[in-house]
């Protein structure tokens, strides 16, 4: 069982702090928080996310900029304390909407009121936002949403396209619509995080998707859901390696290697039709998780090359091509790059004509930056579309020497994109019925894919 | 609940210092808590916010308890939460407000609406008052008993809280019993979890006192027990899920019907994407698995994917969590991983705490079919930005070199490095280079050429200058400037502030003085002189005693200094098995995190529940029985310790902040071996002594001819048939491992003789009656008047063992027996064989 509960601001302040069982002082907080402000512990800068001070063992997690955090002096799980420290945070953002310093600062109350459900003595009592609605009794004050700090998967969907609702994922679950009427939909999204290794001539080295579905559900009653995902969707098990990619090459057979369900799914079906069935709670949940491997087109690829170029200078020429559909629209590209150490200046040089795209040297990391926000193809139109190619020269001047191996003291090349409507892995959601018997109902449904970088690295 | 420190707390600038805002909140209560206008619940909840606020931020409000209290009669189910949770906090430190409280509650308690019910029972149990404890008897009971399992859920754990104002109170009502069938009969999955987690905890903490306790402590591990919570299962949230599936991975199955059975059930649970599920579904695998190696073969493979999942779809703290137990199964079985090596590549943004454990893995599963791919990824993270990670990728290349045969291709590498003029890179390298060269004499050649090309004036860390030097004194015929550099670094002597380089500066000028005498003698007595003048005891000792070997006669300061070496099989692993193994038993716990076993962070009573940590509080004979001076092998008695043998080891070597454990002492035969090997390097060789510590102190009695007779003693009085084997062999480890695994045959307790009481004043003598009779202490230890021995025995046909703890208490002139036996039937015959060898103690 866990000990305390508190959630800290960026600066250290106490916004929330709920002591369960009384045997850990109180001065946890300021102890955690120096801690981790000023962690030095073999040789790394980065606090762990669990770590131990005189018997008290301290787990956070950060949640938009916050840190959630238990102590407990107790031997538990890790997963479970991590697990559960994300699902109290989702479960105050299903309450307010809105999880930020300020939406936790003015619903206090509220939250008291939710932990004192949730933990109860330390113990875990219930974690679902549907059963705590009828244990929780304060109104929610709902911060504006306008102001968001572009945060999270959800706020993903906020920017580049105007089909959806902007501020129907910030909807509190229990906050009644000031028109008096509960608008009924759900929403579902497939999120898709790529990590990828180039080498230098190219090659892929590694290539993961790893996914999620997730959904968010504002339908009264809760009805039973079906989601059909391809038909010829495969989850790999048996003894064969996960990067045989002989198999796959040019079928279009989508091949997981591994997934898991939320609790509420049945998979009676599945087997059968590719169905998932479920009585989805209310609030935000991941009803699949996902990992591939099986090879797929990456949304990018990325040529990087650094030759000297007389004494104490050299030249740096990246390019990107985008090499998804001209009909997708990817934005807030960037490309990152670690020069050499003795790097004093670089200068660039753009392709002539590219529109909205900016270059950094940062002199105190020795970092090259290329962002390509709003990047303007002249007969494409915004952003950078499926097939185009972008091209950076960067000058770099040396105040010493190079000691002959230049790519070894530079690189990898890292990217970071969102693409929104665009998947890799080309899972789908074929349908998504909802199961009521009344003819007339017919919520709004909302199916949204987007992909992320994670890890996007071309070496050198 | 909070205690009052909050107004030592200095408030920041931004947060009001409180006094005058205190006040005036206690005005402002004061008018409305009369009165009855409409709309004065709103203000009134306006106010109590501000309170709670106050509270949060640590201004403190508890001098507002009186209004706060009058405030809440009211109706208003808001504001009364808020009433519970300001009261919740503030009745520690101010009992007497408190009492006025209870009334209220009390009524409350009785209202009709459930959720009323619950809330005040929960507010009424959270006071923590310990003289207002007879009010809470009445309502928890009939919480208890409620219609509503919202009301019974909050009562059980109302219960938990009571026991721990007031122990007796809540034993006295009956409370445990009342949860026991409630466990096995309630409706509701919460409700049964919450007494399923209260009767864990009251028992473990009875069972220090009470035998009945520690009874009732092993039932919840019972068959029908068991069954029935996992029949059950998927009614439980996710997170009593884990609650059973903990309990379920202490089951002692009875046979392997049972294991597939469980394992069948819970095939599913590896799917659920709550990560702590899959874990702790894991640890049950891996658990019930243990004695059938196939099958955890099996589990390995099954639970690979499942795993792999977890990592990359979690936050990145949960991917950190379970990231940490692959990592450790990953060490435990390389050879089951060695094709998912690609999974352990590191991702440029992860957190170094992430990169590191990644490292070790790849390590470890380096073979012979992906070594190449390994080192050549390692390689690449050696150009790294974040140098402690690129640091670390050398030092991965240099153990794969190690333990691999083909180590061409990896010494091509590290010399490499050493030509990446990166001043850390070149500092790992050479120590990697040096250990290689301890292994592999045979790679000298190509790799002094091109450390002969490294200035000493760029390595600056002691370790990598120490291993410069060593090469230069081990290779210093190979190595033309040898002597010469070496003299270069004795003229710089006052500058080399580490000591390490200071000595091994001495022992590379010796060797190289050996081997060309005339180019060194020069830089050797010089060396000498700055030895005799160093400050640091080492280093001076270390000089005189080279000067007086080579005074004495310089070809035995030859063969001391230099002799013919040999070259190293092994480097010693620098965690024990016994450590790993016990990591291993406490499978999704924080240990696995810190990769240290709880004893070593965690005081004893919250060492967790069912973790066998026994009863008897610093037992500790250790000093007394030194100074007797009887060969025995005694240490701390906590059973899962004191069979750690490596316990002293850690004790040496920092700090652990387990406050009940004392230093255990040994006798003088062991002190010395002891002493050897934490002072030597020879780790790899002192994993093994423990293990036979107690087989070897038996045979020192033998030697030292103290009148041992090894046969069992001619026929005693009511001769039993059994025959035990007089030599019978049983490792600490085995034992431990068998202790925890078989059920408890039977418990007895038996009266000693007054002689035999009087006889135990040395402990010692106990054991070598017992002996007398076959059956052999493998740890005892214990303070007057309580002493607790482990023995086991061995039948003398078959390898059939018998274990036995046995508490004596001389007060009482008891002996508890707790008996376990590999074959059941037989532990009856051997009860009472034991109890006629102990009747016999202390007589003539």
């Amino acid at each position: 069982m866990i000990s305390q509960f508190f959630v800290l601001s960026q600066r250290g302040d106490n916004i929330v702090f709920r002591d369960y069982r009384g045997e850990v002082q109180r001065a946890t907080a300021e102890i955690f928080f120096r801690k981790v402000k000023f962690w030095k512990e073999d040789g790394q800068e980065e606090a762990p996310p669990v770590f131990n001070v005189d018997g008290v063992n301290y787990f956070h997690v950060k949640v938009v900029g916050l840190m959630f955090v238990a102590t407990t002096r107790v031997n538990l799980s890790p997963s479970f304390v991590f697990e559960l420290l994300q699902r109290i945070a989702r479960v105050i953002k299903d309450y307010l909407g809105v999880l930020n310093e300020d939406s936790l600062r003015r619903n206090f109350v509220l939250v008291y009121e939710l932990l004192d459900e949730v933990i109860d003595f330390g113990y875990v009592q219930t974690t679902s936002t549907e059963v705590l609605k009828s244990y929780v009794f304060n109104e929610p004050i709902v911060v504006d949403a306008a102001h968001l700090s572009p945060l999270g998967p959800a706020a993903l969907f906020m920017q580049g396209t105007k089909r959806i609702p902007g501020t129907a994922v910030t909807k509190s679950v229990v906050a009644n619509d000031p028109t008096g009427r509960r608008r009924e939909e759900i929403f579902v999204d497939i999120i898709e995080k790529i990590s990828i290794t180039f080498s230098s001539s190219g090659y892929i080295l590694t290539s993961e998707i790893d996914g999620t579905i997730q959904m968010k559900s504002y339908l009264t009653g809760n009805p039973e859901i079906r989601l059909a995902l391809n038909d010829d969707l495969s989850i790999g098990r048996g003894g064969q390696s996960v990067y045989d990619y002989r198999s796959s090459i040019g079928s279009g057979v989508v091949i997981l290697d591994d997934c898991n369900f939320h609790e509420s799914v049945r998979l009676d079906s599945f087997e059968a039709d590719k169905t998932l069935a479920l009585v989805p709670p209310d609030g935000e949940f991941p009803v699949m998780n996902y990992r591939m491997t099986q090879e797929f087109k990456p949304p990018f690829r990325i040529n990087a090359l650094i030759e000297e170029a007389g004494i104490l200078k050299a030249e740096v020429i990246l390019k990107v091509y985008a090499e998804f559909p001209s009909s997708i629209t990817a934005n807030t590209i960037s490309l990152q790059m670690p020069l050499p150490k003795y790097t004093m200046r670089a200068s660039f040089e753009l392709e002539p004509g590219a529109v909205g795209q900016t270059t950094d040297f940062k002199e105190a990391n020795k970092r090259l930056e290329w962002n390509l926000k709003k990047a303007i193809i002249s007969y494409h139109g915004f952003y950078i579309v499926g097939g185009c190619e972008h091209t950076l020269r960067a000058r770099l001047t040396f105040s010493q020497e190079t000691h002959g191996n230049i790519t070894k003291e530079s690189g990898p090349v890292s990217l970071t994109f969102t693409i929104p409507m665009y998947n890799a892995s080309k899972l789908q959601v074929k349908y998504l019925q909802i199961t009521k018997k009344s003819g007339s109902y017919n919520p709004y449904r909302w199916v949204r894919y987007v992909t992320l970088s994670n890890s996007y690295v071309a070496r050198l | 609940m909070a205690p009052p420190a909050q107004s030592q707390r200095s408030p920041s600038p931004s947060q009001p210092s409180g006094k005058s805002e205190v006040s005036d909140l206690k005005l402002q209560l004061r008018q409305l808590a009369g009165s009855r206008a409409p709309g004065v619940d709103d203000s009134k909840r306006e106010l109590f916010k501000k309170v709670i606020s106050y509270m949060t931020i640590g201004i403190d409000v508890s001098s507002l308890f009186g209004e706060i209290v009058m405030c809440s009669a009211a109706s208003d189910i808001v504001l009364k939460k808020m009433c519970y949770l300001y009261v919740g906090n503030y009745a520690k430190v101010n009992p007497d407000l408190a009492l006025l409280t209870i009334n209220f509650l009390q009524r409350d308690c009785k209202d009709e609406d459930p959720m009323i019910r619950g809330l005040a029972l929960r507010s009424l149990c959270s006071l923590r008052v310990a003289n207002l404890v007879e009010y809470l008897v009445g309502p928890l009971g009939s919480g208890l008993k409620d219609s509503n399992s919202y009301v019974r859920m909050v009562a059980v754990m109302g219960v938990l809280k009571l026991y721990h104002i007031s122990a007796s109170t809540c034993i006295d009502a009956d409370f445990p019993a009342v949860l026991k069938h409630l466990l096995l009969n309630d409706p509701d999955t919460q409700v049964v979890a919450n007494c399923l987690s209260a009767l864990q905890e009251i028992w473990s903490l009875e069972a220090t006192t009470s035998e009945e306790a520690s009874r009732e402590r092993e039932t919840l591990l019972s068959k029908p027990i068991v069954y029935y919570l996992l029949n059950r299962i998927k009614e439980f949230s996710e997170w009593a899920q884990c609650l059973v599936l903990d309990l379920v991975a202490k089951y002692v199955p009875s046979d392997s019907n049972d294991i597939f059975d469980i394992m069948n059930l819970l095939e599913d649970r590896l799917q659920h994407a709550n990560g702590a599920v899959v874990l702790a579904s894991t640890k049950v695998f891996l658990q019930l698995t243990l004695s059938m190696t196939d099958v955890h073969q099996q589990v390995y493979e099954r639970i690979k994917a499942p795993l792999l999942t977890l990592v990359s779809s979690g936050s990145p703290e949960q991917s950190y969590a379970v990231l940490s137990h692959l990592h450790l199964l990953v060490i435990r079985a390389p050879y089951i991983f060695s094709s998912d090596y690609k999974h352990f590549y590191c991702q440029y943004n992860e957190p170094s705490y992430v990169k590191k454990l990644k490292l070790e893995m790849l390590t470890a599963v380096a073979n012979e079919s992906n070594t190449y791919e390994i080192v050549t990824e390692l390689c690449e993270y050696a150009a790294n930005v974040d140098i402690p990670i690129a640091r670390e990728s050398i030092r991965a290349v240099g153990k794969i070199a190690l333990q691999q045969y083909d180590v061409n291709a990896i010494v091509d590498r590290l010399l490499q490095f050493l030509e990446m003029e990166k001043d850390y890179v070149t500092a790992e390298a050479l120590v990697l280079v040096k250990d290689l060269l301890r292994k592999y004499p045979q790679w000298s050649h190509d790799c002094i050429a091109v450390v002969g090309n490294i200035s000493c004036k760029n390595i600056q860390e002691p370790k990598a200058k120490a291993a410069l030097i060593w090469m230069l004194g081990e290779y210093s015929q190979d190595m033309h400037d040898a002597p010469y550099i070496l003299e270069g670094l004795i003229e710089n002597w006052d500058d080399e502030h580490s000591a390490e380089v200071r000595l091994h500066l001495l022992t590379a000028v010796m060797k190289c003085f050996f081997k060309r005498p005339p180019e060194t003698q020069k830089a050797l007595g010089a060396a000498l002189a700055a030895g005799f003048a160093d400050f640091h005891q080492d280093v001076h000792d270390r000089a005189l005693f080279y000067y007086r070997l080579l005074q004495y006669n310089v070809t035995v300061a030859e063969r001391v200094v230099n002799p013919p070496k040999q070259a190293v099989s092994v480097f010693a692993d620098t965690q024990s098995s016994e450590i790993k193994d016990r990591i291993f038993d406490e499978f999704n716990s924080l240990s696995v995190v810190y990769q240290k076993p709880s004893y070593m962070f965690t005081d004893k009573e919250h060492r967790g529940l069912f973790e066998f940590s026994d009863e008897l509080a610093n037992l500790s004979i250790g000093a007394e029985l030194a100074d007797t001076g009887v060969p025995g092998h005694s240490v701390e008695a906590n059973d899962k310790d004191l069979l750690l043998s490596t316990s002293e080891k850690e004790e040496t070597r920092g700090p652990s902040n387990y406050d009940a454990y004392s230093a255990p002492s040994y006798d003088s035969s062991l002190v010395s071996i002891a002493a050897s090997q934490t002072q030597s390097d020879l780790i790899s060789s002192s994993t093994t002594v423990p293990g036979n510590a107690p087989h070897s102190s038996f045979a020192i009695d033998d030697l030292l001819g103290l009148g041992v007779s090894v046969t069992p003693s001619p026929a005693p009085a009511p001769a039993p048939p059994l025959k035990l084997n007089p030599k019978a062999v049983l490792d600490a480890n085995s034992f431990q491992q068998k202790w925890r695994q078989l059920p408890i045959s039977l418990t007895q307790e038996y009266s000693l003789s007054p002689q035999g009481v009087g006889a135990l004043t040395i402990p010692q003598t106990l054991l070598r009656h017992m002996q007398s009779h076959s059956i052999h202490c493998i740890a005892s230890g214990g303070q007057s008047p309580n002493f607790k021995f482990f023995f086991f025995a061995q039948k003398a046909e078959e390898s059939s063992n018998f274990l036995v703890e046995c508490i004596i208490s001389t007060s009482s002139s008891k002996a508890q027996l707790k008996i376990k036996a590999d074959d059941q039937s037989a532990s009856q015959e051997f009860s009472s064989f034991f109890q006629s060898a102990l009747s016999k103690f202390g007589l003539p």
